[in-house]
């Protein structure tokens, strides 16, 4: 399959160079020295070529071979990808493990779908059909709950002539034929696809459904829709993995796809060790079945994490092609950019801003654009949701990274060192944030919940940027100089900010918010500003308020009220009913 | 793991280049990628280096001692043939090192058949156990809001002056296994020690030599030093051989190891001269753009495997320059470690001991470690409320400094008793001072009990009746 091209000249790290055949093409996956390590072509120039090696080239000698395969670095896409650990380059984590031990070895070559596993093929198309890419020819559970639709690779378009009957297949079982021109050809569960080429689709449509997370902050203050782009920067320790395990965990998609991009090893192995036992409320399954990881962390090869981005779009538009939600979580981005830099500086290239290579911001344009709310070739819709942490050096977003991820995306969720050294958590910071996708689907909320979202959201940030503002006061001449009208402005943002924002990511109860309790949540905080106005309006003194018990148990409602018995929220609204009319009586 | 075997055994006489602790050696074949090599002066002197690129009859040679009297005709090279390996044993405990791993207290080389490659191998994250058993370090401003497990890396961010080493030394000597609170005492398992000191004065050395022969640890520490006045270039080499042997402490070996790596800054400012010297393009600070994945091939040698009942827990070292936390080395390594505890010069100069600042300092396991059945059920809201008391402290402090203490409101004075409180009775220790966990949650409840009930709005409300000392009558 692979035969000679050329032979190593010079090795520096992860890149190598290499003399020999002028027929080598640009992006192919090339095999290097005796080891066989997977390699790819990043530049040619004469009879000499550079390459990207993905595995660690020590003890690696000039004058090795290098192998090419004439194809472009591919993913292999088939039922089984759900519930897998991959590497960058997706090798499966586990089958390295039982067969190396704990530690990752180099060369190691396994299929990244198992090709003995059957599955129960269902077949979906008649013999005669006429079939283009995309379409769909039978189905198969992928999991108890999760269709898998075998489909026709994009590239492919014909006559189906044979079709598999119902039975149990491998995935190099041939399950249909499709006659091509004069040809044809033979059909298997397996496809291939390059990672470095968006899969096609047909057109993309407005995103004006909201990706709901349970997180408050973002489905209610700044919501992403699905087939959006969302950036979460913020330093270290602010919380970035965090939020991304949360949105992964409660996220109303079909499909997670989570990329470990040069990060800790031991958040990798949580996951690993939690999504088993976690339970997806929607459908009542362990969240590992419907979560693909791929774990690169930071010491295995750089390369390799440069290709991790890759491998896990693809697989995430893959289940999109089917027409599903995927949310694809990237943890993190600046190491991913690290690693082209790295790549870049091997290459002597001239560098741009901090050492980053002048095309940094051209690659990231690329990855966020692969996001999408898409007519599928089939004729199902489906969707790509992309949340991209970026970790900038010392939290300065001012950083090359940062500020072009900011240019393509339209939702950002700052994280904050200070709400982070307050344990303010999620520590988004609600007036560095902003979400363009608001408008988009007001309608949508209004539809779901019946009630005016936009208008209380609006309402409450208004009350949150007044607050801001009131505290730059506060801290010069201290609150008893405001006037109580603005100390009740102070009074509800201190409960929008502990029994709204705040929400506590290990806490059984408030993990996760349905959107029934956040809009109820706000609706409740908003009614006791309205009333507490009134009240400090006739001259009630504002510490009243504040000792109110009422106050208590609105800021513990978060936690003590579950999703399912959301009415018990009424009781509390009656309770600042009653407390607040006593007051009022008072100062009638 | 493979023997050291030499195979090319290939002399070259005379070198090309030499530029710093860089020479480029001419006419050699077969070089391999990151090759150990030996090179003979004009006097005989042998000393180490490694290969850092190779191309078509040419290599590029670090020298570990540096390249002093190095001549370009009278230098002989000599290609071992292999990656930089070492020899690992059990009885390497109780020694001391150079920092490539030669001993340098006068005993015999260790005797043994194994050798493995400094550089080590990735963990297979499939092949980790998440660290769940929490360390008992005795100082409260660890165990009670910044828990360390064991199999964690937690560095301690430090400035010029300030008390990391001896606040190192009392963990490595008070550090046994947490034991779920009012559990009888028993003996906890003892701990392995690697220390690794790069580039650290001679006193720094001595003082951990002799905090462990004080404290009884010596014969279970093995040292690698490479001090301020050895060759920097050997510093990129000594905390992998210290971790090298760690690893097989932990994994083959079964012991619970906990390394100490003093002071990475210097480390890093190593790696930035060799870039300089090859003319690297740099990031920040003229760091080497490959610094993140450099230090990350160090701090993830960390954790425990399904194999293996050992661990290794690390604590390194690093003197932030001019205090800065956003500096490349402890930004870079924030976001590799999982947490880290700074102390701060403001409770330094206030005579608090150990001077370790709350705020910005975060153990990201603990959450993992503590609570019910690991530490005490209110461990972890315990914890969010002094934290967040102590956070809010801050901010009064900075109203009372414009308005004064008199014109704050009652509660407001109340948080400053607080705060002050707490830095004096909860931060503050002895060096001797071995606080068991539920003496630490004792006095954090004592200090929360000088708050109103109705500030505590982290803690549940069965656990304010349960453990709250305060005289407040309300709610």
């Amino acid at each position: 399959m692979s035969n000679e091209v050329g032979k190593i000249i010079w090795i520096s790290g992860p890149v190598v160079r290499a003399r020999g055949s002028r027929n080598v093409g640009m992006l192919e996956l090339v095999e290097v020295g005796a080891e066989r390590l997977v390699g790819e072509v990043i530049g040619l120039n004469g009879d000499q070529m550079t390459v990207q090696v993905y595995e660690e080239t020590a003890g690696m000698q000039p004058g090795a071979p290098i192998y090419g395969t004439g194809l472009p670095l591919s993913v292999e896409l088939g039922p089984g990808l759900l519930q897998s650990i991959y590497d960058g380059v997706q090798r499966p984590l586990p089958l390295i493990e039982q067969a190396e031990g704990s530690f990752i070895t180099r060369g190691a070559r396994f299929d990244s779908i198992s090709r003995e596993k059957k599955w129960s093929f269902t077949p979906k198309a008649n013999v005669g059909d006429a079939v283009k890419g995309g379409a769909v020819l039978g189905v198969v559970m992928e999991t108890d709950t999760f269709e898998h639709r075998v489909m026709v690779h994009p590239d492919d378009a014909g006559t189906l002539t044979w079709i598999a009957s119902s039975g149990e297949y491998t995935i190099n079982d041939i399950v249909a034929k499709i006659k091509i021109g004069k040809e044809e050809k033979p059909v298997t569960m397996l496809q291939r696809w390059p990672v470095r080429r968006a899969r096609p689709f047909v057109g993309r449509r407005g995103a004006n459904v909201p990706l709901i997370t349970g997180q408050r902050i973002l489905d209610t203050f700044f919501p992403v829709a699905k087939g959006g782009a969302a950036g979460i920067p913020g330093p270290f320790g602010s919380g970035k993995t965090v939020t991304q395990h949360s949105i992964a965990k409660w996220a109303d998609a079909d499909i997670i796809v989570y990329i470990g991009c040069g990060e800790r090893g031991n958040e990798m192995t949580e996951v690993l060790q939690e999504f088993p036992h976690l339970v997806d409320p929607r459908s009542n399954r362990p969240l590992m079945e419907r979560t693909v990881l791929i774990a690169n962390t930071s010491n295995m090869p750089v390369a390799a994490r440069e290709a991790s981005i890759y491998t896990g779009i693809t697989i995430a538009e893959y289940y999109r092609d089917m027409g599903y939600h995927v949310a694809l979580m990237a943890d993190s981005t600046s190491r991913w950019a690290e690693a082209l830099r790295e790549v870049s500086g091997r290459l002597e290239e001239m560098p741009a801003e901090e050492g980053y290579p002048a095309y940094l911001a051209g690659r990231l344009a690329e990855f966020y654009e692969r996001a999408g709310f898409v007519d599928n070739l089939n004729g199902t819709q489906g969707s790509v949701s992309i949340v991209g942490a970026v970790s900038p050096p010392g939290g300065d977003f001012s950083e090359p990274v940062t500020q072009h991820t900011k240019r393509y995306i339209r939702c950002f969720w700052a994280l904050d060192k200070s709400l982070a050294s307050a344990r303010h958590f999620p520590a988004i910071n609600w007036l560095d944030s902003y979400s363009e996708y608001i408008e988009d689907v007001s309608g949508w909320w209004r539809e779901k919940v019946g009630k005016d979202w936009l208008e209380m959201r609006n309402k409450a940030m208004e009350l949150l940027s007044e607050e801001a503002r009131l505290s730059q006061i506060v801290k010069l001449v201290g609150p008893d100089a405001l006037p109580y009208t603005e100390r009740m402005i102070l009074e509800t943002s201190r409960l929008i900010r502990e029994g709204i924002l705040q929400q506590n990511a290990t806490d059984a109860v408030d993990a996760y918010s349905s959107i029934e309790k956040q809009i109820r949540l706000l609706e409740m905080v908003l009614y006791f500003h309205e009333r507490g106005m009134a009240v400090v309006r006739r001259g009630a003194p504002i510490n009243l308020i504040h000792d109110l018990p009422v106050v208590d148990t609105i800021i513990r409602a978060k936690s003590s009220v579950t999703n399912e018995e959301i009415h018990k929220l009424d009781d509390i609204q009656k309770a600042i009913d009653e407390q607040m009319s006593q007051l009022d009586a008072e100062y009638r | 793991m493979s023997d050291v075997t030499v195979l090319g055994g290939q002399e070259v006489v005379g070198v090309g280049r030499i530029e710093g602790p860089i020479m480029v050696v001419e006419g050699a074949s077969n070089v391999s990628y990151d090759e150990v090599v030996e090179i003979e002066d004009s006097r005989g002197d042998l000393r180490r280096g490694r290969v850092l690129e190779v191309g078509e009859g040419f290599a590029v040679v670090q020298v570990f001692a540096g390249s002093t009297g190095l001549s370009i005709d009278g230098t002989r090279v000599r290609f071992l043939g292999n990656t930089l390996h070492m020899p690992v044993a059990e009885e390497m405990l109780g020694r001391i090192f150079d920092g490539l791993g030669n001993p340098i207290d006068g005993g015999p080389e260790p005797l043994t058949d194994v050798y493995r490659d400094v550089n080590g191998q990735p963990i297979n994250p499939t092949a980790r156990i998440y660290p769940r058993d929490y360390i008992q370090t005795g100082i409260s401003t660890i165990d009670g809001v910044n828990t360390l497990l064991r199999g964690q890396k937690l560095p301690l961010f430090s400035g010029a002056g300030m008390p990391h080493d001896q606040l190192a030394a009392q963990i490595v000597r008070q550090a046994t296994l947490g034991k779920v609170a009012g559990a009888p005492h028993t003996e906890g398992e003892e701990f392995a020690i690697v220390f690794a000191a790069m580039g650290v004065k001679n006193d720094v050395a001595d003082y951990f030599r002799r905090s462990f022969t004080e404290s009884g640890a010596l014969t279970r520490v093995a040292m690698f030093l490479n001090l301020a006045d050895d060759p920097p270039v050997e510093r990129i080499v000594t905390p992998r051989a210290a971790l090298t042997l760690a690893e097989y402490l932990a994994y083959d070996l079964g012991k619970h190891v906990l390394v100490v790596l003093t002071d990475m800054t210097n480390y890093g400012e190593a790696l930035r001269q060799i870039s300089n010297v090859r003319g690297e393009v740099p990031s920040r600070k003229g760091y080497p753009g490959y610094l993140y994945s450099d230090l990350a091939s160090l701090y993830e040698r960390t954790g425990r495997i399904r194999t293996s009942q050992g661990s290794i827990t690390q604590i390194p070292i690093l003197t932030m320059p001019n205090d800065d936390m956003t500096h490349p080395m402890p930004d870079l390594t924030g976001y590799i470690t999982e947490g880290q505890i700074v102390l701060g010069r403001e409770l330094y100069y206030a005579g608090i001991y150990p001077p370790v600042t709350v705020l910005p300092s975060l153990s990201r396991l603990m959450k993992d470690g503590i609570g019910k059945g690991r530490t005490r059920d209110d461990h972890p809201r315990w914890g969010a409320q002094l934290y967040a008391g102590y956070a809010k402290t801050q901010d009064i402090r900075a109203l009372a400094s414009v308005i004064g203490e008199e014109e704050l409101s009652e509660v407001d004075q109340q948080y400053l008793k607080f705060g002050r409180a707490f830095e004096r009775e909860f931060v503050n220790q002895a060096f001797t001072e071995n606080r068991t966990i539920e003496r630490t949650l004792e006095i954090g409840w004592k200090l929360l009990s000088m708050l109103p009930k109705g500030e505590l709005t982290r803690v549940t409300l069965d656990e304010i009746s349960q453990y709250y000392k305060g005289d407040d009558a309300t709610s």
